[in-house]
C-alpha cells in the first residue's frame, strides 16, 4: 500500500465515519427508549440546576408548628418531623444525586476506560496485570465495596463519590477492553502502525473514537448506579450528612416516621426511580442504537 | 471441557482470592486511628494502647501480620476476635452465615418465580400488550431502589395490614410458619429486583431459540403449543437462563446486604454495616472477605455450568 493510500486509512476515512455518526444519531433521536430516557433526564438536570430557585423553601428552614403536615397546596409533598418542607427537599436533593453521580462517574469512567484502553490495546502481561486486578474488584458486591471504602475513608459526600466511583471502575475497564479488542485488528489501525505512529497516538486518535458506542451506553447505565449508590450510602448514614438534603438521607429520616408521615418516604424514593428510570431507559435505548450486539 | 480449561480458571480463581484477601486484609492497615484505640476508646493513654497493639501483633511487618491473619482463617476458621465484644469471629460467622444463604436462596427463588413465566408470556407474543407490560414492570423492577422497595412493603403488610413482621428472623426451627412469616418480605424485596433484571435476559433467550428453524418444524409437525416450548424451547434456553442465575446469585448477594439492613436480619450484610458504623473493622474484614470468595466462587461455576451445558463454548 502506497504512503497516501496508508495515510487516508489511518485517518479512518473521515467523511464515511461522520456520515455513519450523523445516521446513528439520527436513529438515536427517533429511539423512543432514547426520547422517553432523554426527556426524564433533561427534566431532572433542569431540577438538580435550578432547584434553589424552584424550591418555595429553605431546605433547612423548620417549622415546627408544621410538623408531619400532609401533602397539601402550601407544601406539595408535605412535611417532615421538623417541619421542613418535603419538596423543598427533594428539588434541593436532585442537585446532590447529580453532581455525585457524575463526578463518580466522570472519575470512573476517564480511569476505567485508560486502563481498558491500555489493557485491550497493548495486551499481553499489561493486559493480564490490568484485567486481574479489575477481576478482584469486580468480586466484591458493590454495595459492600462501597461501604468497605466509606469505612477507610470515612463518612462524607466527597468520599462517597470516591468510593462509589472505585465501584465502577471495573465496568469501564471490562466494557471498554472488550471494544477496544474488536476495534484493533482493523485496517485503520494496522496503516497507522504501518505510518510509524506510536501506541498513545493509535489509541487516542483511532482506537478510543472507535470504541465509544459500549462506554457511552456504560456511562448512562452507571449514572443510573451511582444515583442509587449515593442514595444507599446516605440511606445508611455514610454518604451526604445532615442537614443537606439527600433522597437517601431523606428515605432513612422518614423511615422511622413511616407510619405518621408516609409522605416523608414516598416522594424521596419516587425520586430516586424515576432518575435511575430514565438513565436506565437511555442506557437501554443507546445499547439498541450504538451496540445491538449486545442488546438483542 | 477440557482439563486445561479447568485448571486455567482455577488457577484465575486462586489469583482472584488471594488479591481479595490482600484488599480485604488491606483495610486494617489504610483505617486511619489504631484498631487498639478503638478497642480502648479514646481517653486511652498512648501506652495502653501500644500495649494493646503489641499484643494484637500489629506491631509486627504488614506480610507477617497478613500471613497469621490468612492462615488463621484457611488453616482454622478463625477471623480474630471483634473490637467492640471481644468474642471470636468465626462464632458470629456461624450464626449469620446460614441466614444471609438462606435469604439469598429464597429471593432467587422469587425471582425465578417472577422471570422465568413472565420472560416465557412476554417473548412468545413479542410486541403485544403483555409483553409491553412485562418490559414496563420489569424496567420499574430494575430501577426501584431495593431499600425504598423493602420500605414500601413494610408500609404496606406491617404497618398498615398487620399481616407480616417488619424485621427480625426466625430459625426454622421455631415453627414453618414464624420462619416464612419473617423471610417473605425481605426475600420478596431482593427477589423482585433481580426477578425483572432476569425476565429480560429469559426473554430474549427465548426470542432466540423461538426463531430457531427445529421450533418452526416442531410446530409444523403438529405439535401442541405447550409441548414444543417445555420439549424444544425451554430445553435449549436453559444454557442462558442457567448463566442468567449464576450471573445474578452475585449480583443478589449485593441486593441482600441492603435487605438485611433494612429488616434487620442478623445476616454477614448488616454485620458489615454494623461494623463499619461501629469502626469494629476485623468484623468488617470478615464479613467483606466470605461475601467476596462466594462472589468469586459463584462466577467460576457458572462459567463452569455454561461450558458444561453448551460444549460449543469453551474459551481459549
Amino acid at each position: 500500500m502506497s504512503d497516501t493510500a496508508l495515510a487516508a486509512k489511518a485517518g479512518e476515512t473521515a467523511p464515511e465515519e461522520a456520515t455513519g455518526r450523523r445516521s446513528m444519531l439520527r436513529r438515536a433521536l427517533r429511539h423512543p427508549l432514547v426520547i422517553t430516557g432523554s426527556i426524564i433526564v433533561l427534566a431532572l438536570a433542569l431540577v438538580a440546576i435550578l432547584g434553589r430557585w424552584l424550591a418555595p423553601y429553605s431546605p433547612t428552614a423548620m417549622n415546627f408548628n408544621a410538623r408531619f403536615a400532609p401533602p397539601s397546596l402550601a407544601h406539595l409533598f408535605g412535611t417532615d418531623d421538623f417541619g421542613r418542607d418535603v419538596f423543598s427537599r427533594v428539588l434541593y436533593g436532585a442537585a446532590v444525586s447529580f453532581k455525585v453521580a457524575f463526578i463518580a462517574v466522570g472519575i470512573s469512567g476517564t480511569v476505567g476506560v485508560l486502563l481498558g484502553l491500555i489493557a485491550g490495546f497493548l495486551g499481553r502481561w499489561i493486559d493480564e496485570i490490568v484485567m486481574r486486578v479489575m477481576d478482584v474488584l469486580f468480586a466484591f458486591p458493590a454495595v459492600l465495596l462501597a461501604i468497605t471504602v466509606m469505612a477507610i475513608l470515612g463518612r462524607g459526600v466527597g468520599n462517597a463519590m470516591v468510593a462509589i466511583a472505585i465501584v465502577y471502575i471495573p465496568i469501564f475497564a471490562r466494557v471498554t477492553r472488550g471494544a477496544v479488542i474488536s476495534v484493533r485488528g482493523r485496517e485503520f489501525v494496522t496503516a497507522a502502525r504501518a505510518m510509524g505512529q506510536g501506541s498513545w497516538r493509535i489509541m487516542l486518535r483511532h482506537v478510543l473514537p472507535n470504541s465509544l458506542g459500549p462506554i457511552i451506553v456504560q456511562t448512562s447505565l452507571s449514572l443510573a448506579f451511582a444515583i442509587l449508590a449515593e442514595a444507599a450510602l446516605s440511606f445508611f448514614g455514610l454518604g451526604t450528612q445532615p442537614p443537606e438534603p439527600s433522597w437517601g438521607r431523606m428515605l432513612s429520616e422518614g423511615r422511622s416516621f413511616l407510619h405518621e408521615a408516609p409522605w416523608m418516604g414516598i416522594f424521596p424514593g419516587l425520586a430516586i426511580m424515576v432518575s435511575v428510570l430514565g438513565f436506565n431507559l437511555l442506557g437501554d435505548g443507546l445499547r439498541d442504537v450504538l451496540d445491538p450486539r449486545s442488546s438483542r | 471441557m477440557s482439563l486445561r480449561y479447568l485448571l486455567q480458571r482455577l488457577g484465575t480463581l486462586l489469583l482472584v482470592l488471594i488479591g481479595v484477601s490482600i484488599l480485604t486484609f488491606a483495610i486494617i492497615p489504610l483505617v486511619p486511628g489504631s484498631p487498639a484505640r478503638v478497642t480502648l476508646g479514646v481517653m486511652a493513654t498512648d501506652a495502653s494502647v501500644a500495649a494493646l497493639e503489641k499484643q494484637m501483633g500489629l506491631d509486627r511487618p504488614l506480610p507477617a501480620q497478613y500471613w497469621s491473619w490468612l492462615s488463621g482463617i484457611v488453616l482454622h476458621g478463625d477471623f480474630g476476635k471483634s473490637l467492640i465484644s471481644g468474642k471470636p469471629i468465626a462464632e458470629q460467622v456461624r450464626h449469620r452465615l446460614p441466614a444471609t444463604l438462606i435469604l439469598a436462596f429464597t429471593a432467587l427463588l422469587i425471582g425465578l418465580l417472577i422471570a422465568v413465566p413472565s420472560g416465557i408470556i412476554s417473548a412468545l407474543r413479542p410486541g403485544s400488550a403483555r409483553d409491553l407490560g412485562v418490559s414496563i414492570m420489569s424496567q420499574i423492577g430494575v430501577s426501584i431502589p431495593d431499600f425504598w422497595l423493602g420500605i414500601l412493603l413494610i408500609l404496606v403488610f406491617a404497618q398498615y395490614l398487620h399481616w407480616l413482621p417488619s424485621s427480625g428472623y426466625a430459625p426454622i426451627s421455631e415453627g414453618l410458619g414464624s420462619y416464612l412469616k419473617h423471610i417473605i418480605l425481605p426475600a420478596s424485596t431482593a427477589g423482585v429486583i433481580s426477578g425483572s433484571i432476569m425476565a429480560r435476559f429469559v426473554r430474549s433467550a427465548m426470542m432466540e431459540v423461538l426463531g430457531n428453524d427445529y421450533v418452526r418444524t416442531a410446530r409444523a409437525k403438529g405439535l401442541a403449543e405447550g409441548r414444543v416450548i417445555s420439549k424444544h424451547v425451554l430445553r435449549n434456553a436453559a444454557i442462558t437462563i442457567v448463566t442468567i442465575i449464576g450471573l445474578q446469585m452475585a449480583t443478589l448477594l449485593s441486593s441482600v446486604v441492603v435487605v438485611e439492613i433494612i429488616f434487620a436480619w442478623p445476616g454477614l450484610g448488616s454485620m458489615a454495616l454494623t461494623a463499619t458504623l461501629q469502626r469494629d473493622y476485623p468484623v468488617l474484614q470478615a464479613s467483606v472477605l466470605l461475601f467476596a470468595v462466594s462472589f468469586a466462587v459463584i462466577n467460576l461455576l457458572t462459567d463452569l455450568s455454561y461450558v458444561l451445558l453448551d460444549p460449543s463454548v469453551e474459551y481459549a
